[in-house]
């Protein structure tokens, strides 16, 4: 989960590193509330989950609380590459004499963490590490053995950051490790990483993306999740365990299996440009289980996206049996007339694997004229794209 | 012969007795695994009956190690204890630990690892999130099911769970010395390249399927070894073509960052170094059908 700026500052706050001192409004009345707490000169910034907002005009100064007021009701509410902006961040400014690039982020091709450090900072790192390499230190951090003040002291040494700096920037190196393990982060980034006018460093941005799998430790975490910007069919799903990912098309997919549902949208997406463009609507795995109940359940979400004209059910019997979980589709389709959701788009089921005759069988047994078996994962997606098409 | 695991292994099970745990031991035993016992320290010493075979629990991987002369352990803890039944196994020193739960943080996975290197990798680690290893006709450590395909010469080595499944399917009648399924997480114990590299070694493999997904860029490093190392035949697939940047497509490590990480740069570092590369699962196994038709 990527974190919004505010967020991430307020997690920085809470860990001890130095942020500048600010809060975050929904509305310009908080704005005002915030502003006039702060005193002076503040900063408005748009809280998107996207690059470029500066550009956008998502960025402003202002003098006092009235103007804080009049540039966030500039700001919220405005488009920024097709992200609203429902909240802006409010702070004082900084007086920045110089800016400097700061991170840890995990490095999956060495599988451990790398640690990122540049005195040239403030702007793209990748872009710096394109034309200057020299200017920016890669350093591979132990996951045991973790950053402490030693490890900090080579960084900045390795990064080349100025001496009169260095006992900070040493100390927010520590800090900043602390932080990226006790939160399971994956990246925290700062840039910039700033010197100002008296000689103190502070970070002035916070980028923090937090490890899903970790939430079990972390209860708080999910209070940050912005339920206003998650997709209303991805929450339900979630509410049902289901792991669904919305997207753009017109063919709803269910499967088992990460890697073959993520090759069932590209199998249809394929299917598709012969028949019309039609694309994957969804990606929707039901794992290893498909129980009449979550099969109905996945169903209903699939189905409840008014883009979705056809519904390729692709399940290769592994572990599951596929009489299972063709009696798991006879029953779903059962269940959800019961509920009032009588189901009239089209089905394409492809069962393969094991039992797989079996589970033919008793589709072809129940003969439910929108439920249509093939028996090949190629000759069913071009099928549900056909039917997709056809349904326009 | 296969790889890493042969119809030698000695397996035990950490989790042997919890519902996932056991219902796989009992599958992993039909499918002709040499299971030896498992792993709980609440129930050492108990014996645990799995259609009349009597697999002892041993308190920790050392005991059963030395008990039962065990060199392999699949691992069915849940997340939380993930990390803690790694690091007993690896300081037992097992030859090699299969990780199946999904849902580890990275940073539990970061930390093993970090420590099995330290240790001198002498524990080699198949996962986390991964469905294990099979060596068709000869053992099956993890939930691969057994009955797909019989013994030949393919090796198989993917991120996917169905989608080795579905290999395995699609080219049953040739069959596969060993199938290993090294899981979809952002951080892994056993990359594409060891089992390149394996295959590569072993006499018994005369071909190889590498099925990859959007994340990372194990492919693309795997394109290069390949390139330097590899002359068995590889062909491979790639899922993830139309998944959209930002999201977590199911898998831990699936999942675009910005420009890195797509389906399109790992077919193209692919195809660079000579490996066919299927559109589709059916497609890729007509390619290396091809390819064990003319051998």
């Amino acid at each position: 989960m990527d974190l919004y700026e505010y967020q991430g500052r307020e997690l920085f706050e809470r860990h001890g590193l130095p942020v500048l001192a600010g809060g975050v409004a929904t509305t310009p009345e908080e704005a005002r509330a915030i502003a006039e707490r702060l005193g002076g000169r503040v900063v408005v910034k748009a809280q998107v989950k996207v690059g470029g907002r500066g550009k956008a005009g998502g960025v402003k100064l202002a003098e006092g609380a009235d103007e804080a007021v009049a540039r966030s009701t500039d700001i919220l509410g405005m488009d920024i590459k097709g992200h609203t902006v429902h909240k802006v961040m409010i702070t004082v400014t900084a007086d920045i004499v110089e800016e400097y690039y700061f991170s840890y982020l995990l490095d999956r091709a060495n599988r451990t963490f790398l640690c990122i450090a540049s005195v040239a900072g403030g702007m793209d790192i990748e872009q710096v590490a394109a034309e200057t390499p020299e200017k920016v230190a890669k350093v591979a951090i132990d996951a045991n053995e973790g950053v402490d003040e030693a490890k900090a002291r080579e960084i900045a040494a390795l990064a080349g950051f100025p001496a009169e700096v260095a006992d900070q920037v040493a100390a927010i190196a520590v800090q900043l490790w602390q932080a990226f393990v006790a939160e399971d982060a994956t990246l925290v980034e700062v840039n910039p990483l700033a010197k100002t006018g008296d000689g103190t460093v502070l970070c002035l941005d916070a980028k923090v993306t937090l490890d899903g799998n970790a939430a079990f430790r972390h209860p708080d975490h999910e209070a940050l999740v912005d339920q206003a910007a998650v997709d209303p069919l991805e929450q339900r799903a979630k509410e049902k365990d289901l792991n669904y990912v919305k997207l753009d098309g017109e063919v709803g997919i269910i499967g088992n299996g990460a890697g073959l549902v993520m090759s069932t949208l590209d199998v249809v997406a394929y299917a598709g440009e012969r028949h019309g463009g039609v694309k994957p609507a969804n990606f929707l795995d039901i794992g290893g289980g498909a129980s009449a109940a979550v099969m109905a359940n996945g169903l209903e979400i699939v189905l409840s996206d008014p883009s979705v004209r056809s519904v390729f059910v692709n399940v290769f019997g592994g572990i599951t049996a596929c009489d299972e979980v063709a009696n798991g589709i006879v029953q779903a389709l059962a269940l959800l007339e019961q509920r009032g959701e009588k189901v009239t788009k089209p089905l394409v089921v492809r069962l393969d694997g094991n039992n797989a005759e079996a589970g033919r069988a008793i589709l072809d047994g129940a003969a439910n004229p929108l439920v249509e078996r093939v028996d090949t994962m190629d000759g069913a997606a071009e099928r549900a794209a056909e039917l997709a098409a056809a349904g326009v | 012969m296969a790889i890493w695991l042969t119809k030698d292994s000695k397996v035990i099970v950490q989790g042997m007795t919890g519902s996932e745990g056991s219902k796989h031991t009992r599958r992993m035993l039909a499918a002709g695994t040499n299971i030896v016992g498992g792993v709980n320290p609440r129930k050492a010493g108990q014996t645990v009956d799995f259609d009349g075979t009597e697999l002892p629990v041993f308190a920790g991987v050392a005991d059963a190690m030395k008990e039962t002369g065990a060199d392999a352990t699949v691992i069915f803890v849940p997340p939380q204890f993930t990390k803690a039944a790694v690091i007993e196994a690896i300081d037992a020193g097992i030859g090699l630990a299969v990780v199946i739960t999904e849902g580890v943080p990275v940073h539990d996975t970061a930390a093993f690892w970090a420590y099995n290197v330290a240790q001198g990798e002498r524990t080699r680690i198949i996962g986390p999130n991964c469905p294990g290893i099979a060596s068709p006709g000869a053992s099956n450590a993890g939930i691969i099911p057994a009955d797909i395909t019989g013994t030949g010469r393919i090796g198989l080595v993917s991120k996917s769970g169905t989608l080795t499944y579905q290999m395995m399917y699609e080219l049953r009648d040739i069959g596969f010395s060993t199938c290993v399924g090294i899981g979809g997480d952002p951080i892994i114990g056993t990359t594409h390249i060891d089992a390149l590299k394996a295959f590569q070694d072993d006499p018994e493999t005369d071909a190889i399927v590498m099925i990859g997904e959007i994340g990372g860029d194990a492919e693309e490093r795997a394109a290069e070894y390949i390139k330097a190392n590899v002359t068995k035949p590889v062909v491979g697939y790639i899922a993830g073509f139309t998944a959209p940047p930002g999201k977590t497509m199911g898998h831990a490590g699936a999942i675009i960052s910005g420009s890195s990480g797509t389906a399109e740069a790992k077919q193209a570092a692919l195809e660079a170094v000579g490996v066919k590369v299927g559109k589709t699962p059916t497609e890729t196994a007509r390619l290396m059908r091809e390819i064990m038709s003319a051998s």
